[in-house]
């Protein structure tokens, strides 16, 4: 159990970096699924089938597939992802700006895999409202975006927001991975590190990373919970 | 899409028609543009729509064609042979974990009214404990990531003498976190249905375990098909994480060919068109047994088939799968 204490700045760090990763990539889906989430609910045919081809591709594939075309399909491009060291940013997230560019690259795979369940469940919100709505809306004469603004969005975003959640702790578990594409020092990379190289014994590790993990998932999860029965309720 | 756009917008008159039909052709033009310098240019320059670096995959004339495809055909059937065994057992556990959490959950609410007192405070307290263990379980094992599980089998199980071959560790790695999932699954479809399904059951003289057998369970399983299908995809995509165990799957292969051929772009994409085939049809399975479900059997006593909300969130968390 020692190491637990020991190296409790290890697993701390890790935990921090964990949380940046998850922290950027959400900000990254988010955006980028918003900006799909209005590609597929688009008037004009091709955006939408661009929107409805993203989301079909990401969705089925493996994020591992993801991390691999990032983590090497990348650098035989010639890139370094190096648009992602935004200044100041950086300055915060002092991974962002080094000459790795594992971080990054886990980033943008991370970002653009959550990104089409992000699309998908801001797009069943927009769904879930019921169509008498947004007709009600435009026999007032409210225009689109009017329509948009006062009407459909603000109820569908209640509809969408535990998806949402969903999606969020999802992205959060599927960070452990990228400790596996070359970004050091992050939990499941920790755990890798001290089990093999360090040599410390199997078990205080695994529970140390699982309690990381935990902290994080958890709470956000219960939180969701309590959201999704308050809804239940409301309706 | 139909029903999407009457959601939003009007039935175009010829004027919106107009309007979409020239802004379609704009987007498209677009769209174009930007997938030639973002796409395609970056590539052409690397070089990488040379017949040097796809030709062992698309040319059947090529020396390396068979060997590569042999090769990715092992990792196929590796692939396949790990999804079809941890959703098999997944499957079987998940429904035994939600059994057992319906039983404890309805144990805890008996006061063992027969028996002496210190008995009966003890079975109380006994299966409020159990209970209480078996949540907590759950919650941990649904909490950590799968990568993480699998590594934890693969570390774990050889610190206590035991040893597998890796497909073992794959699947026991995926079944854990599986299971629990689709427990929850399971067990929500049964506290979704309505109360007056155990009552009757109870009623014409069922016992806890029948009820939940012949009663239950065969309702369950209806109403959650979509979302246990959704959850196979993601026991599917899953399987791509045995190369951290160095499992043999048809990732781990694709590293292999990419280590003798340098030709990781290729090699991915193709892997990725033979995810996305088998995961598509999957989902449109899914789909298709969703619309079957609420199209079929619409009889007054059936309970509402609230599937679409839960099948949505279980594939939300599905992304958590992976």
């Amino acid at each position: 159990m020692s190491v637990l204490i020991d190296k409790f700045d290890v697993f701390a760090g890790g935990f921090w970096l964990t949380l940046q990763i998850c922290f950027l990539a959400a900000i990254g889906a988010l955006i980028l699924g918003a900006v799909v989430a209005v590609l597929r609910i688009s008037p004009v045919p091709p955006l939408r089938a661009l929107g409805t081809a993203y989301v079909t591709v990401f969705r089925n594939l493996p994020l591992t597939v993801v991390m691999f075309f990032a983590a090497f399909g990348l650098p035989a491009l010639g890139s370094n992802a190096n648009f992602l060291r935004i200044p100041g940013l950086d300055a915060v997230f002092s991974r962002l700006g080094t000459d790795l560019p594992y971080f990054r690259f886990a980033l943008i795979a991370l970002s653009l895999y959550t990104a089409a369940f992000v699309c998908e469940a801001l797009r069943s919100g927009v769904n879930a409202v019921p169509p008498g709505q947004a007709e009600a809306a435009r026999s007032l004469g409210l225009t689109f975006g009017q329509n948009l603004r006062y009407v459909v969005l603000p109820q569908s975003w209640k509809a969408s927001i535990v998806p949402l959640g969903s999606v969020i702790i999802a992205m959060i578990k599927n960070s452990a991975l990228v400790g596996f594409f070359g970004v050091i020092g992050d939990l499941s990379q920790t755990a890798d590190q001290l089990t093999s190289a360090g040599g410390y014994a199997f078990i205080p590790v695994a529970i140390g990373i699982s309690v990381g993990y935990l902290i994080m998932t958890v709470p956000l999860g219960a939180l969701l919970d309590r959201i999704e029965k308050r809804q239940a309720v409301a309706r | 899409m139909s029903q999407q756009n009457s959601v939003l917008y009007d039935v175009p008159g010829p004027r919106q028609r107009r309007i979409t039909l020239v802004s379609s052709l704009i987007a498209t033009v677009v769209v174009l543009i930007g997938a030639y310098l973002l796409i395609y240019r970056p590539l052409a320059d690397k070089g990488q729509f040379s017949m040097e670096l796809w030709g062992p995959l698309i040319d059947p004339s090529n020396e390396n064609f068979t060997q590569v495809w042999d090769r990715l055909g092992v990792g196929l059937k590796h692939t396949l042979t790990a999804a079809a065994l941890a959703i098999l057992s997944s499957l079987v556990v998940g429904t035994l974990l939600a059994v057992l959490r319906i039983q404890l959950k309805s144990l805890t609410r008996r006061r063992f009214t027969g028996l002496a007192t210190p008995l009966a405070y003890l079975l109380r307290g006994l299966s409020v404990l159990l209970s209480a263990v078996t949540r907590v379980c759950v919650e941990v094992f649904r909490g950590l990531p799968v990568v993480i599980t699998i590594f934890f089998v693969a570390r774990g199980f050889p610190e206590f003498g035991v040893s597998f071959d890796n497909l073992w560790y794959l699947v026991i790695g995926l079944t854990v976190y599986n299971s629990v999932v689709i427990a929850e699954i399971l067990r929500s479809g049964m506290e979704g249905l309505p109360g007056g399904q155990a009552e009757a059951a109870a009623a014409i003289g069922l016992s806890p375990a029948q009820t939940t057998r012949m009663i239950l369970l065969p309702q369950a399983f209806r109403i959650m098909l979509p979302a246990l299908i959704s959850q196979l995809v993601v026991v599917l995509k899953d399987t791509s994480l045995g190369f951290i165990i160095s499992y043999e799957e048809t990732l781990n292969i694709g590293k292999q060919i990419i280590g003798v051929l340098g030709n990781p772009i290729q090699v991915y994409a193709v892997i990725a068109v033979l995810f996305i085939a088998v995961n598509y049809s999957l989902s449109k399975l899914a789909q298709f047994v969703q619309h079957r479900l609420s199209r079929g059997r619409k009889t007054a006593g059936t309970p509402a088939q609230q599937a679409p909300a839960t099948a949505l969130i279980s594939q939300a968390e599905g992304a958590g799968g992976n």
